[in-house]
């Protein structure tokens, strides 16, 4: 008898691009940021998306993330073409959906480490009780549940982002879309936050789209895309390539 | 969402101490505006208020046919005398309440400048005081009738060179102030009184009077009287009720003082409101970041358009709450005198800052608050989220 190896099974799309182009209007002129951009990114992977500045990786990320609309072509996010839904369809969406992690964190100066964190919750019925056991859950995953009173000016770079980190994942979305998230981080913050990253996307298989331009950064993806002038140029696979 | 609202106030309000520069030139901008506004309008409430109080509805006035002030009329003794026959006129101790009158002006210096001042002098007969029957001696006696003596009222022994014991020249004679008056808070407290017959002869006026002033044994009968005497062929007069007379006599003031309310108010207003919009923009602009962080986590428009409403009425609201109680510490209570036009004398009153000013203030600096706010709370919510996410 011969074993027979099961095929391994094929992983759902979380993220579908369609001949994506997106331009801007500026002095008259149209100026292209995106151009005829097709992308398929399976549940679970670790993207990373590199290029120099100006080549649109940040308005890609806006577009997957429902922050802009494309001029042309469709962004479906786990089943749903969000290009479609009305402004206030898409902010409830993002609330739903989407996790993001800034470069420079964006936590609420007047707000403590755990307040920051609960704050998505707001837009939920939760109790306040429910929602601070959640946040301290969060901060904790992200390694800070010992300063969970502590607010941002207190707190190193590298907190900061975990505390930004806990944020996005306190709401369990599909995609966590990371827009330089070591870009304002010493070396060593940088590596914590991008072990963190890939326990994420290993551990809790989180869907992670990174922007980003530090090659060291983008090894901890799956897949790297390469983007110049609007368009993918290139593919390679990485380090953390499984 | 009003849990949102609140919270992204709270983010705002947290911050003010870092802008507080231009939140209290908003603030004190609106202070300024409800200030001024409050403290204009409580000079037309303060004369309207003494003109009310002046009135009783079932007092009636009769001046001659086409007059319309004292100043204007001419009642003879044989019409006066007509007319203190009508059977509505209540009578007191056997007596109608029916007293003829005569009203003229003289020349005062006003306390502090010193500078010539109308003052009504007005010619009374002892059913003067059954008229009026708010009248009060505060000091000194009544007038003898027959000398040279006046009795004043205490609002203008306030504001003119009057009082007690003293003597002032009316006329060719000296006359000598032997009492002091109050009427209720009302327009005969500027005046000064003396016997109707000492000051016919010392002014030429015969034996005629300017006008009359009944009390009617109920004012229910004032419109049966009215047409009584305007049908009576011997008579030539109009007749009109006390208070109508004295609201008619505050209209020109109280419109002029309103309408000069609303103009400094409407142009202060649109300073304020300018003021309003930069603090609320630069609030707005320093949040720039963090609002865009609420509307890229999921925060719909609708809160943070409110918090920011809400914020700016609320620095308004302060605004106009310290103006309106600075307003009221100035101006409420304080004395002046102003020229009545009908008259053309003196009116003494008190600048009245009432409830029903204040509140309009309060609302005043609602309104300034949200207008100033509407801008740059739409400015928030217009501006790309993805461009806002990278603003420093």
């Amino acid at each position: 008898m011969s074993a027979v190896t099961p095929e391994p099974r094929p992983k759902s799309l979380m993220l579908h691009l369609d001949g994506v182009d997106k331009s801007f209007k500026r002095g008259g002129q149209s100026i292209v940021v995106l151009e005829e951009l097709s992308l398929k990114v399976p549940t679970g992977e670790f993207l990373a998306l590199m290029g120099p500045s100006g080549s649109g990786k940040s308005t890609l990320l806006n577009l997957i993330g429902g922050l802009d609309r494309p001029s042309h072509g469709s962004v479906v996010v786990d089943g749903q073409s969000i290009d479609s839904l009305k402004s206030s369809e898409l902010t409830r969406w993002r609330a739903r959906n989407i996790g993001f992690v800034f470069q420079f964190y964006n936590l609420m100066p007047v707000l403590n480490a755990l307040n920051n964190v609960a704050l998505p919750l707001m837009l939920t019925n939760l109790s306040h009780a429910e929602r601070r056991k959640r946040a301290e859950i969060a901060l904790g995953i992200v390694g800070l549940g010992h300063r969970l009173k502590q607010y941002p000016r207190t707190l190193s770079g590298g907190e900061q982002q975990r505390v930004g980190i806990a944020r996005a994942l306190i709401t369990d979305p599909k995609i966590l879309l990371c827009d330089e998230p070591t870009g304002d981080l010493d070396r060593a913050s940088a590596r914590d936050v991008l072990d963190l990253l890939q326990v994420l996307n290993r551990d809790l298989g989180k869907t992670i789209v990174m922007v980003t331009h530090d090659p060291q950064a983008a090894e901890c993806a799956t897949r790297i895309l390469h983007l110049d002038k609007g368009r993918l140029i290139r593919e390679s696979g990485s380090g953390a390539n499984p | 969402m009003l849990e949102q609202v609140l919270a992204i106030l709270m983010f705002s309000l947290r911050t003010v101490p870092q802008r507080l520069g231009s939140v209290l030139t908003a603030v004190f901008g609106i202070t300024g505006v409800v200030m001024v506004m409050v403290g204009v309008l409580s000079i037309g409430e303060g004369y309207k208020k003494t003109m009310k109080a002046s009135g009783d509805p079932a007092v009636a006035m009769v001046l001659r046919s086409g007059a319309d002030t004292e100043m204007m009329s001419g009642l003879s003794r044989q019409d006066t005398r007509i007319i203190k026959d009508h059977p509505a006129i209540k009578q007191v101790d056997g007596t109608p309440a029916a007293a003829a009158e005569l009203f003229v002006i003289i020349n005062l210096p006003k306390r502090g400048t010193g500078t010539d001042a109308n003052v009504p002098l007005r010619g009374i007969q002892p059913q003067s005081y059954a008229v009026r029957e708010k009248f009060e001696m505060l000091e000194g006696r009544f007038f003898e009738p027959g000398r040279n003596e006046l009795i004043v009222g205490r609002g203008a022994v306030g504001q003119f060179e009057v009082e007690l014991g003293k003597e002032i020249q009316v006329g060719a004679n000296r006359w000598k102030i032997v009492g002091v008056f109050a009427e209720g808070g009302g327009v005969a407290e500027s005046e000064m009184w003396t016997d109707a017959g000492v000051l016919q002869s010392a002014y030429r006026r015969g034996d005629t009077f300017q006008s009359m002033y009944i009390k009617l044994e109920d004012a229910a009968r004032f419109t049966a009287f009215k047409s009584e005497l305007i049908r009576d062929p011997r008579l030539r007069v109009k007749v009109m009720r006390q208070t109508d007379y004295y609201a008619e006599q505050s209209r020109t003031i109280t419109t002029l003082v309103t309408a000069l309310g609303a103009i400094i108010g409407t142009l202060m207003a649109a300073g304020a409101v300018f003021s309003a919009v930069n603090t609320m923009v630069t609030a707005v602009a320093a949040r720039g970041r963090e609002i865009a962080t609420l509307r890229a986590i999921g925060f719909h428009r609708v809160p943070i358009v409110l918090s920011i409403l809400v914020e700016s009425t609320l620095l308004a609201l302060a605004g106009g709450l310290i103006g309106g109680f600075i307003a009221y510490l100035l101006f409420d209570g304080f004395r002046t005198a102003t020229m009545n036009f009908q008259s053309f004398s003196q009116v003494t009153f008190a600048f009245e800052v009432d409830a029903g000013l204040l509140a309009m203030g309060v609302f005043y600096s609602t309104v300034i608050g949200l207008i100033g706010g509407l801008l740059p709370a739409v400015q928030a919510v217009r501006s790309p989220v993805a461009d806002a996410l990278r603003s420093e």
